[in-house]
């Protein structure tokens, strides 16, 4: 496997198959079931946390994760990650910025930002794909590069005059229902995102991909065509999510969801996508930004300190890969019993 | 790369559509101007506030302060020693009208973390929240939601717009820190002459940014700084570490500096902690805004001679009076209202609803041990 320095050895390979997909599909629910419960317990344990305002809260701060957890999702899927999504999302920010400032309409300023996404992920697709290399390793490179950049654009100042219209209608809630209407543009990119993944032949190749991307090279998958096309994506999502962050908070700036991508890569773990590649579910992974922001938000509001909140998201990232790796064990360990025993 | 084209040109035309269609252009919006900026403050909930500030529009100098008022208070972030010795003050004088308080805060010091606690303190109810803003526009959302559900917010240290709180507490003019520090240079210097680089916080911080702006100006202006030149500006993003590389980088990149301005307290015991054991201790004036307990080392070992701060505990004892003082109806937020602050004494507001704590202290070897904070 190119992606990643850990090449799935074939014992692990076996274990996999004998948990199957029953298994697999079981973490997910697991991850449902949790996220129910989290809010049930919040909602009865934690003062204001069930009101409509406070749901709104809840969905504007994670909306941007969401947004950029859903291509993330089919990136680790085949064995790749982008950690440079939040950076990104600060030089689409910044670009916003500084174009706004230029006058041109923010409708054009829009699809310009959207399209610069795109090549910011072609240039990890390029480099991932035609050159080869370990997408963790430029990744991080683009990290760095892309938040300078961002500071190049609009270096230390905050655009903050973006028209009201606007950013209101970003954090307002749908006339008469106590909905975020941010949720409508929400759920049906999941639709999308989740049909692609789960219900075309170009998703399922992706599976291949992440299991074994040579194997499915030489069963005809196109894999690094795939793969460009998820880095080009991934990035246009997170431009998506740079302009929805601007309004939000009705400030471009250069230092926008700095450390944002850490949040992505736990929710998209949490949500049962495994960091090798090859095993996951959208659904999940929504269940798992959900998940995350629903503990963020409850421990907020019952007076955790932040530095706690720290914890529980690692330790939560950390359970999230664990968990997978210790069933798999238990697993081949039975089976060995089994075995012994015959 | 054939089956690239046709996205591409998709991407294309829907680019021509949106620029073809015109749409809403900075232009637009500052012909508006002014009717923009009331539209935003005339939204629904805002509508409410107005409404409230309507019936007890006139202030009652007379006013209890109820007890177990809840006073929030919502830092940059949480874990700096600065915002620990404010917060002190501001608890001490919560004690003395036996309010609640309550503190929080988020654990990296951008504006939309800030975002999150500003809304849980308005879903929990709290009556006045103490803020020190980390973007003067990124937070206003946020708290006129929080205004509008009854909270009064008294910004100390770090304004937001004027429009969006009820009251700032300043803890010094521009013009008195920016002068104080150009003066503690201009005194240790033969001549007036020097070169100086400036050791800021992050590239975005409200106050550093607006002080630096001030010095600038004032080395144009006033003939006393007109030998001050101001080389360069390094940014350590108040981190400890990221300060002390910054202040050896330049250090190493400028050898002809005469002084470092850092007017952060991270900045400045950092880049003491370096220029104490380089060999620069004592050739270069190390100055700017410190905590006497933190640069006492090295006012005693002869790495800084001077440094400046307001007290930080008095500026949050004062906000969490102004607060309670907001809150109670004592004042309503008007220019030339006074109200008492405990043991500080009367304070009356100002100009754009700023209340000023007073001229900052200098401190030196004689007088920093009088002061424990």
């Amino acid at each position: 496997v190119e992606g990643l320095p850990v090449a799935p050895d074939t014992a692990n390979l076996d274990a996999r198959r004998r948990i199957g997909w029953s298994q697999l599909a079981s973490w997910d629910a697991v991850v449902i079931v949790v996220l129910a419960a989290t809010v049930l317990i919040a909602g009865v344990m934690v003062e204001g946390f069930a009101t409509a305002r406070n749901l709104n809260f809840l969905i504007l701060d994670v909306a941007a994760i969401a947004l950029i957890a859903m291509p993330m999702t089919l990136v680790i899927i085949t064995g790749e990650i982008d950690l440079s999504v939040a950076s990104a999302l600060g030089l689409i920010s910044s670009v916003m910025g500084q174009l706004w400032l230029a006058g041109l309409p923010l409708e054009t300023i829009i699809v310009l930002c959207i399209v610069l996404g795109a090549v910011l992920g072609a240039v990890n697709g390029v480099f991932v794909t035609r050159f080869r290399l370990p997408s963790l390793a430029v990744t991080i490179g683009t990290l760095a590069m892309y938040r300078g950049l961002a500071y190049v654009v609009l270096g230390d100042r905050a655009v903050a005059d973006f028209p009201p219209s606007w950013t209101r209608a970003v954090t307002s809630s749908l006339p008469g229902i106590p909905i975020p209407t941010m949720l409508l543009p929400l759920v049906v990119l999941a639709a999308v995102f989740g049909l692609l993944l789960h219900a075309t032949p170009m998703g399922r190749s992706l599976y291949a991909i992440g299991a074994n991307d040579e194997a499915a090279h030489f069963a005809g998958v196109a894999v690094a065509r795939s793969k460009f096309w998820l880095f080009v994506t991934t990035g246009a999502m997170s431009a998506l999510a740079g302009v929805y962050w601007t309004f939000r908070y009705a400030s471009a700036r250069a230092d926008n969801a700095a450390g944002l991508e850490l949040s992505v890569v736990a929710a998209v773990l949490l949500g049962g996508v495994s960091i090798f590649g090859g095993r996951g579910t959208l659904p999940g992974v929504m269940a798992g930004v959900l998940l995350l922001g629903t503990l963020l938000n409850a421990l907020r509001l019952a007076n955790v300190s932040a530095e706690a909140l720290n914890i529980v998201t690692g330790l939560l990232l950390i359970i999230s890969v664990l968990t997978p790796s210790v069933i798999a064990l238990a697993q081949r360990a039975r089976s060995r019993e089994r075995k012994a025993r015959q | 790369m054939k089956s690239r084209s046709p996205l591409l040109s998709l991407f294309l035309v829907l680019l021509l559509l949106a620029s073809a269609c015109g749409g809403t252009t900075r232009e637009d919006e500052s012909a508006q101007g002014d009717e923009g900026a009331t539209a935003a403050g005339e939204s629904e909930p805002a509508g409410e506030e107005s409404e409230d500030t309507g019936s007890e529009a006139v202030a009652n100098p007379d006013a209890e302060i109820p007890d177990g008022l809840g006073i929030a208070f919502l830092p940059k972030a949480v874990n700096n020693p600065y915002f620990t010795i404010v917060s002190g003050g501001a608890s001490a004088a919560t004690g003395e009208f036996a309010g609640e308080y309550n503190e929080t805060g988020p654990s990296d010091a951008s504006a939309s973390s800030q975002v999150s606690y500003i809304n849980t303190l308005s879903q929990q109810g709290s009556d006045v929240i103490l803020l020190s803003a980390n973007d003067a526009n990124a937070v206003c959302p946020a708290i006129e939601q929080a205004r509008s559900a009854g909270a009064k917010i008294v910004t100390f240290d770090s304004d937001t717009s004027p429009e969006c709180r009820d009251l700032f507490v300043n803890q010094a003019t521009t013009e008195g820190i920016a002068e104080v520090q150009l003066q503690m240079v201009v005194d240790q210097v033969e001549g007036g002459e020097a070169q100086v680089a400036i050791l800021s916080a992050t590239p975005n911080a409200t106050n550093q940014n607006t002080w630096i702006a001030a010095m600038e100006q004032m080395i144009e202006e006033n003939d006393a700084f007109s030998g001050i030149e101001i080389v360069t500006v390094a940014y350590g993003n108040d981190e400890d570490e990221k300060s002390f590389q910054e202040a050896q980088g330049l250090l190493q990149s400028y050898p002809d500096l005469d002084a470092i301005i850092a007017p952060t307290t991270v900045g400045i015991s950092a880049a003491a902690r370096y220029i104490s054991g380089s060999q620069y201790k004592g050739q270069v004036i190390l100055t700017g805004l410190g905590f006497p307990e933190q640069m006492r080392e090295f006012v005693k070992d002869g790495t800084v001679a001077q440094f400046a701060l307001w007290n930080p505990e008095e500026l949050g004892y004062l906000a969490a009076w102004t607060g309670a003082a907001l809150a109670s109806g004592q004042i309503t937020g008007e220019e030339g209202e006074t109200f008492s602050a405990g043991e500080l004494g009367e304070y009356e507001i100002g100009a754009d609803g700023e209340v000023l704590l007073g001229p900052p202290t200098v401190f030196d070897e004689a007088n920093i041990d009088d002061f424990d904070f």
